[in-house]
């Protein structure tokens, strides 16, 4: 099993410190305050990420993803906790296995518009760090470029162009061609088809998913969409405050999610309906990061929360082969003598299927 | 004001536009940004006006709201709402009909509430702006809408500035404004779309429940069809200014005729979709600047052939169903 992680992820935590200024140092003097206490973006992630899969991470802005992600790729140090890359530390690593991780890890941003330098040409965007790197020779360089703009489904005519003379979604495949030029074997999407038009969307989704299949690629997918999660991914992971609060399969997060959390999620999911749909939510919104509610973090939004919940912070644990899930309900649930954790709600919105509005 | 009765007796329509271009004149040419839209809309009627970036779908609210800017050029064969023909009222009228019986709301709330100023004081203001009433009796009207769209704590959140506000309580504040003189007609330039989905759901639900019990209208303008599908009573799709098909909410669903539609219904990513790739239309938005003639999506359709030079127009298909295209039909 270890054999085909081709990364780990254990423990990983990340605090940002508020920049503080000399008045607001004389001031916290003054009042006897010590230093502002640093807001935990991400407060202790364990995930296991395998060879040739698609993970998605799925979350509410604020819920820390995006950090995440750009752990994984090494953009920004941890706090705490370690990544590991083929079995090593990346923390650790240097010379030439240091650079074997960094071209291995490629990013897609969201916004397609401030990810590419609009000062170069999308030739020399796409080629400058192969030729860097060694991947290519400067000689051999226009015709990699050519080849990797096929491939991505753009005109290699386009190379001398600027990017803003590229629509949106022919700059995100220029975003994907760079990522792909470093012969990755990880990329981490982060939110990479948010930005895009449906028909759009749709041509980048199946670009994707050839270049896995040619390309033996694996994807983290970081998105807030579940309905692109669901099309996509083969696990899904969710993501609260900083937390994983759920981990399985796709197939299994949608046809019999364990957190109220994700229930609520994929009861938010829409849908096409010929009929008018009676929107339930759940009320609240996501908590400052920095002032944390006390025990379960989603206790304050959460239908079912109980006494311990405002207490006691569950942890994963599998409540079925391959399914984590940190809710208290999974251990009251034989008490109660219920099917499973959060049945009610299960039954009622699982299926997120239209209700017809009664009028 | 020059309310005129209505001639043709069409008394339960709120809104009714024929024949609506606007016309961008720019150094480059004519945007054509929107080209002969028709739209109808009854007393309490939720229509979503779906289509993607470019569409004309945003112009087409602020042609009817009278905000489009000195570049454009609105036209229209007819555009009633209410007794008023907004073709014909003076700025200064139209003014007046902003904000008390026609109301917007924006895809941005970080854009449209005034950084500067207090939450009552720009709620106050739009009170004051179209009525005369107490300052009592301004602020207690605001009281009242915000506890409308489902903010805790009202009082204390008069109080606020806008950057105190999270990006969905913003744009309750928003929906709130647009509640203060109970309006006829809402449009909505995709509020949720900046939003997270759990929020989303929460604005969906004041909106519904709005609609519902003030009997209001409304304009929903977004790219994503599925959203609307559960929302608006009727549909429009619109592409590259015109509008493609429009009929009923569930006839859309269940019997789309256009093959902009079938593609734009086959493109949403879902778990049914899973393992095998999405169906996509080919191409991308054309430019609007230089519309080669014929029908807009003779390129990216796969039901193209040379009739398709000549521009379709938009005609009935079945009760109450319009759709423009020489080979409409359900999808094979």
């Amino acid at each position: 099993m270890s054999a085909e992680l081709i990364m780990q992820v254990q423990g990983l935590r990340r605090d940002y410190v508020q920049p503080s200024d000399f008045i607001d140092f004389i001031g916290r003097k003054l009042r006897g305050q010590g230093k502002p206490p640093p807001v935990q973006a991400v407060m202790g992630v364990d995930l296991d990420i395998r060879h040739g899969e698609v993970l998605a991470v799925v979350g509410e802005s604020g819920c820390g993803k995006t950090t995440l992600g750009r752990m994984l790729t090494g953009i920004i140090p941890p706090t705490a906790g370690r990544v590991l890359y083929k079995g090593r530390d990346i923390a650790g690593l240097t010379g030439a296995a240091r650079r074997e991780y960094d071209l291995a890890v490629q990013m897609i941003f969201q916004d397609p518009y401030s990810s590419l330098n609009p000062r170069m040409r999308v030739g020399d965007i796409i080629g400058e760090a192969p030729v860097v790197h060694g991947l290519v020779s400067r000689a051999e360089r226009d015709e990699y470029v050519c080849s990797l703009l096929r491939k991505v489904g753009l005109d290699p005519g386009y190379r001398e162009r600027y990017p803003h003379q590229f629509s949106g979604g022919q700059r995100q495949r220029v975003g994907v061609a760079r990522a792909l030029a470093l012969k990755p074997s990880i990329i981490v999407c982060d939110e990479a088809v948010a930005a895009l038009d449906v028909s759009i969307q749709a041509q980048v989704l199946n670009l994707f998913m050839d270049l896995r299949r040619d390309f033996d690629l694996t994807y983290v997918f970081i998105s807030h969409n579940l309905g692109v999660v669901s099309h996509i991914s083969d696990r899904v992971a969710i993501m609260y405050l900083g937390r994983l609060v759920e981990l399985a399969d796709t197939e299994e997060i949608f046809a019999r999610a364990n957190h109220p959390y994700t229930q609520a999620l994929l009861k938010e999911l829409p849908v096409l309906s010929a009929g008018k749909r009676r929107f339930d939510p759940i009320s609240g919104e996501l908590p400052s990061p920095a002032n944390p509610p006390s025990g379960c973090a989603f206790h304050p939004r959460c239908p079912l929360a109980m006494a311990k919940c405002r207490e006691e912070r569950p942890v994963l644990q599998e409540v079925a082969p391959q399914h984590w899930s940190a809710c208290h309900l999974n251990d009251v649930s034989g008490a109660a003598g219920a099917a499973g954790p959060g049945t009610p709600v299960a039954d009622r919105h699982l299926h997120n299927a239209p209700q017809t509005e009664t009028a | 004001m020059a309310k005129q009765s209505d001639m043709n007796g069409n008394n339960d329509l709120l809104l009714d536009v024929q024949g609506l271009k606007t016309w961008f004149y720019t150094r480059d040419g004519v945007v054509k940004a929107v080209d002969g839209v028709s739209l109808q809309l009854k007393r309490g009627e939720i229509l979503g006006l779906v289509g993607e970036s470019g569409s004309g779908k945003s112009v087409t609210g602020f042609s009817i709201m009278g905000l489009v800017g000195e570049r454009g050029k609105v036209h229209a064969e007819r555009m009633m709402f209410d007794g008023y023909d907004l073709t014909k009222v003076s700025a200064e009228q139209m003014r007046s009909l902003r904000g008390s019986r026609l109301a917007m709301i924006f895809q941005d709330p970080m854009m449209t509430l005034n950084p500067t100023l207090r939450i009552d004081t720009q709620m106050m203001e739009a009170v004051h702006a179209h009525e005369k009433v107490s300052r009592r009796a301004a602020r207690e009207r605001s009281l009242e809408v915000l506890r409308m769209v489902g903010i805790p704590a009202p009082e204390a959140r008069l109080k606020a500035y806008p950057h105190h506000l999270s990006g969905g309580m913003r744009q309750r504040i928003a929906i709130a404004i647009a509640l203060l003189n109970a309006p006829k007609l809402i449009i909505a330039d995709e509020p949720t779309t900046a939003l997270d989905v759990t929020i989303q759901g929460q604005i969906l639900y004041e909106v519904q429940k709005l609609c519902r019990e003030m009997g209001t209208a409304l304009i929903w303008i977004t790219h994503d069809l599925a959203l609307v599908s559960g929302l608006a009573d009727r549909m429009a799709v619109m592409y590259a200014g015109h509008i493609v098909e429009s009929t009923s909410t569930a006839e859309l669903i269940e019997r789309p005729m256009h093959p902009y539609t079938h593609g734009l219904m086959s493109s949403i990513p879902s778990l049914g979709t899973r393992g095998q790739p999405l169906f996509q239309i080919p191409g991308s938005t054309p430019s609007l600047l230089h519309l080669p003639p014929g029908c807009a999506f003779r390129t990216r359709c796969y039901r193209a052939d040379a009739q398709c030079e000549h521009a379709p127009s938009l005609l009935p298909v079945g009760d109450d169903h319009l759709v423009s295209c020489w080979h409409s039909g359900e999808k094979s």
